[in-house]
């Protein structure tokens, strides 16, 4: 089971920011450990967020997104929306948290 | 969606502990321009997910006696967390030592958790795919002083003499190259590749260092701690390895951390 996200979801004038901290190792498949074998590739496909259960950002992401990736997007909304972020990696895995938006 | 450090990690170049004093003028418009790279960098820590986790670790009972680390004495009595990374290491009568934070942590493991010795010093950093309960430890305690001034006070005999024995590791020439801590670190504008190195024996360059770690390494992607950094100053030296928690790693830790007092603690702290 992953490690939870931190999210922070505060209004930046009339939009809403959102910066959420993901922890994944977001291995890319190219790279080899120290007896030489491949380092299978792990990583995170897609990214939905959603406020009040609408979707407002989908993303498809690949093995050029760093470790323990960061995303900060705005979008419309109010203090107390309810903010959720939703990674699925290459295995299937997959994570949700939520946070409120603060005034 | 801003690429944040995804593209801005390519950019990193030479991120060091601190800067020397730079002479000519192209050299610190580089360094300012660093700075300004890690200033945004500042808002998305990753750290931030392992103080999280060790927050956590605090607070779980773990071990053969199924106890947390809340009861832990980490330097300003039992559960206070806040502001303790700025008196360590210290002279704790309870073992009879000088401990750093890592070495308090294996001792509170060892007494309240009822861990053996060896099992608790058995991971001490982490790796890849490797989470480790004390590099998260380690991350949550520092950042409860973030912003408080280090006051180590260095004043017991045991902590003096610990202090002395830092200071003789620091100038200690050895090993196959004859280095000493002091080679890289001992006068103003040295380097590694591009990275600047701070004049340990200068102290605002000793604050500057000591304040900000331990770090997240985005180039490695973990935390890494001072005994961490301690360990790979020694592999760079081609020294025999510095043991984890050995009184020899803690009188090195005593040495810089007192000559950072006044220092204003900024860590978990990002590096390239």
């Amino acid at each position: 089971m992953a490690d939870p996200m931190k999210i922070r979801a505060a209004m930046a004038g009339d939009k809403v920011e959102v910066k959420v901290l993901m922890a994944h190792e977001m291995e890319t498949g190219q790279r080899k450990d120290s007896k030489g074998a491949v380092i299978p590739a792990w990583f995170i496909q897609t990214v939905t967020a959603t406020v009040n259960g609408k979707t407002v950002l989908s993303a498809e992401w690949g093995p050029a997104v760093s470790k323990n990736p960061f995303l900060s997007f705005r979008c419309a909304g109010k203090p107390g929306d309810k903010v959720t972020i939703t990674w699925v990696d290459n295995h299937g895995d997959k994570r949700t948290d939520e946070a409120v938006v603060a005034g | 969606m801003r690429p944040n450090r995804t593209i801005a990690a390519a950019l990193l170049l030479a991120a060091g502990l601190g800067a020397g004093s730079p002479g000519a003028q192209e050299k610190s418009k580089a360094i300012q321009e660093i700075e300004k790279y890690r200033a945004a960098l500042g808002d998305d820590n990753p750290a931030e997910l392992w103080e999280s986790r060790g927050e956590d670790l605090w607070k779980a009972k773990r071990g053969p006696k199924n106890a947390s680390l809340e009861a832990c004495d980490l330097g300003l009595g039992p559960g206070v967390v806040k502001g303790a990374y700025t008196v360590l290491p210290k002279y704790f009568e309870d073992s009879g030592k000088v401990e750093d934070l890592e070495s308090r942590l294996v001792t509170c493991m060892v007494t309240l958790q009822g861990f053996t010795p060896e099992q608790a010093k058995k991971d001490p950093f982490g790796g890849p795919g490797k989470k480790v309960p004390m590099d998260a430890l380690v991350a949550y305690v520092a950042a409860q002083s973030r912003g408080m001034k280090m006051n180590v006070a260095g004043t017991h005999p045991k902590e003096v003499e610990a202090y002395e024995m830092g200071r003789k590791i620091f100038f200690y020439h050895g090993g196959p190259h004859d280095f000493a801590c002091e080679t890289c670190h001992g006068a103003d504008d040295k380097r590694i590749r591009l990275q600047d190195l701070p004049n340990l024996t200068k102290t605002s360059d000793a604050q500057r260092a000591y304040t900000t770690w331990p770090a997240y390494r985005v180039s490695q992607g973990e935390v890494r701690s001072m005994q961490w950094r301690l360990n790979d100053c020694f592999r760079q030296q081609r020294f025999p390895e510095l043991e984890f928690a050995s009184p020899a790693s803690i009188a090195l830790t005593m040495f810089l951390a007192k000559n950072a007092n006044g220092g204003v603690m900024n860590a978990p702290a990002i590096k390239r």
